[in-house]
């Protein structure tokens, strides 16, 4: 999976999505990995739950603390990947390609404008939470 | 009404911590390395070759005078009449009603002369209670903020250590200390650790204890020695089954639910006797090493079940690196504090089977 990295758009809390039409996927920024480093534990959310941009729904641990993670857009989870629960040191490894963490078909596209640019995430990540 | 945040405090290696890429957190007061490149990296050093700590964090608090060993004999649940020059014992300060102040380390210097490790946290308030029952022939001073120490820990540590600073530490025996070699007497090394590995504390005043930290981090490169923070710190104590202050023991735990009740003794008097006495027979929990039958971390405040029923909280909680599963140490109730029984701990709203387990989690190697 190739994304073009200047195409993602980015929650001030380090999760980007790569939009094709009403399709999403959704990650953790590299530098968000960094600050979580050794990523141990993952808890995916189910396919098929409908949630809210911006709302908690599912789990990052590293060995010193969890980290929820929260969705950039609202809609249905379509899929989840499954490689990343069963070795989530991937995540650590390839926050933009391989650690990739679900699919969503976006409810409301319009929210996008929310989001930040690539280049903006740049700006404000280390100060960002 | 204003509110006035304590300024936080700066070992004396703090540069060194920023300049080695270290990640600085605020911990019990001070501005702490949690780590420097990774806790996972940094924990299997110290299991399978050497690593470094600045626990300059810890208080330091001398007792002298002709009255300083009837002094802490009074203060401390402990009998030190075994403890001889050279050595130490671990051990904890009690409250009138028998609950843990804080557990330490006594230096026994000579019989007129110890010098206590406490906890960084804890720091004013033991220096406060001793003082209320210091004597003119025992005088109690906190000489922390003139006192760092560094933790070289690891399989490897005597190798370090013999090399770089003190031919005659590898001569010293567990819990035993000295004088650090060539130091003039301004430096003190131990062995000791947290980490459950062999290892050595060296204590020393802020300008010999960069110096000292330089060497272990350029020389120690040929055995492999890594610097580590606060994450490595605690993930090690765990598995090691080493309780923290705050976590396993606070002020409403006595010795007895805290798996401590081995440093009371009943031939003496000491302050908190009577009280911990009356309470023993009440005491209804109890403190258990528990693993977590996936690889979801523990963590601490999780709360523990038994058939959906609430039957105690998790103290502390990690993913072990050593075992590759969550572990954690809990209270629980007596009745389920039992090596086997299968529990349930919520995490996130799930409720993960969990089971009791012998502590500690990985083997013991210190001497």
């Amino acid at each position: 999976m190739a994304l073009d990295l200047s195409k993602l758009k980015y929650l001030e809390s380090h999760e980007w999505i790569s939009v094709e039409g009403n399709k999403g996927i959704v990650g953790i920024s590299d530098h968000a990995q960094r600050e979580i480093s050794d990523v141990v534990f993952i808890e995916l959310p189910k396919v098929g739950r409908v949630v809210k941009q911006k709302e908690s729904c599912m789990v990052i641990e590293s060995v010193k603390a969890a980290f929820d993670i929260y969705s950039p857009v609202s809609g249905k989870i379509t899929k989840v990947n499954d490689k990343v629960a069963g070795d989530p040191g991937v995540v650590n490894q390839s926050a933009y390609g391989d650690g990739w963490l679900f699919e969503i078909e976006l409810s409301n596209p319009a929210e996008l404008a929310n989001l930040l640019d690539a280049k903006k995430y740049d700006e404000v990540k280390h100060h960002a939470h | 009404m204003t509110t006035t945040a304590t300024p936080l405090k700066r070992t004396p290696l703090y540069d060194r911590h920023v300049a080695l890429g270290g990640k600085i957190v605020p911990f019990a007061g001070f501005e702490l390395p949690i780590q420097y490149t990774s806790i996972m990296e940094e924990h299997l050093a110290v299991r399978n070759g050497v690593g470094i700590f600045d626990v300059s964090h810890l208080g330091e608090i001398a007792v002298k005078g002709a009255g300083a060993l009837a002094f802490l004999e009074a203060v401390v649940p402990t009998d030190l009449t075994k403890l001889v020059d050279g050595k130490m014992q671990y051990t904890v300060v009690l409250n009138e009603q028998g609950f843990i102040l804080d557990d330490i380390i006594i230096y026994r210097d000579s019989f007129d002369s110890f010098y206590l490790i406490v906890n960084a946290s804890n720091i004013a308030k033991v220096e406060k209670h001793l003082q209320k029952y210091a004597r003119p022939d025992a005088v109690v001073a906190d000489f922390s903020d003139h006192c760092g120490c560094i933790a070289v820990q690891g399989p490897k540590a005597v190798d370090v250590v013999d090399a770089l600073f003190d031919k005659q530490a590898k001569n010293l025996g567990y819990y035993a200390f000295k004088p650090l070699e060539g130091s003039d007497n301004r430096a003190w090394i131990s062995r000791s650790g947290y980490t459950g590995e062999d290892g050595f504390e060296i204590f020393a005043g802020p300008e010999l204890l960069g110096p000292i930290w330089d060497r272990l981090v350029t020389e120690g490169k040929k055995f492999g020695l890594v610097p580590c923070g606060l994450g490595a710190r605690n993930t090690l104590r765990l598995e090691a089954g080493n309780g923290l202050y705050g976590h396993e023991y606070d002020e409403t735990r006595t010795p007895y639910d805290g798996r401590l009740g081995w440093l009371v003794t009943s031939t003496k008097e000491y302050v908190g006797k009577q009280a911990l006495a009356a309470k023993k027979a009440g005491i209804k929990e109890r403190v258990v090493g528990f693993k977590v039958n996936d690889k979801a971390p523990a963590r601490d405040g999780y709360m523990i079940l038994k058939d959906g029923k609430p039957v105690g909280k998790a103290a502390s909680g990690t993913y072990s690196p050593s075992l590759k599963v969550g572990i954690g140490i809990a209270h629980v109730a007596a009745e389920h504090a039992v090596v086997g029984t299968k529990l349930e701990m919520e995490a996130h709203g799930r409720r993960v089977p969990i089971e009791v387990v012998k502590l500690p989690f990985t083997p013991i190697r210190h001497l």
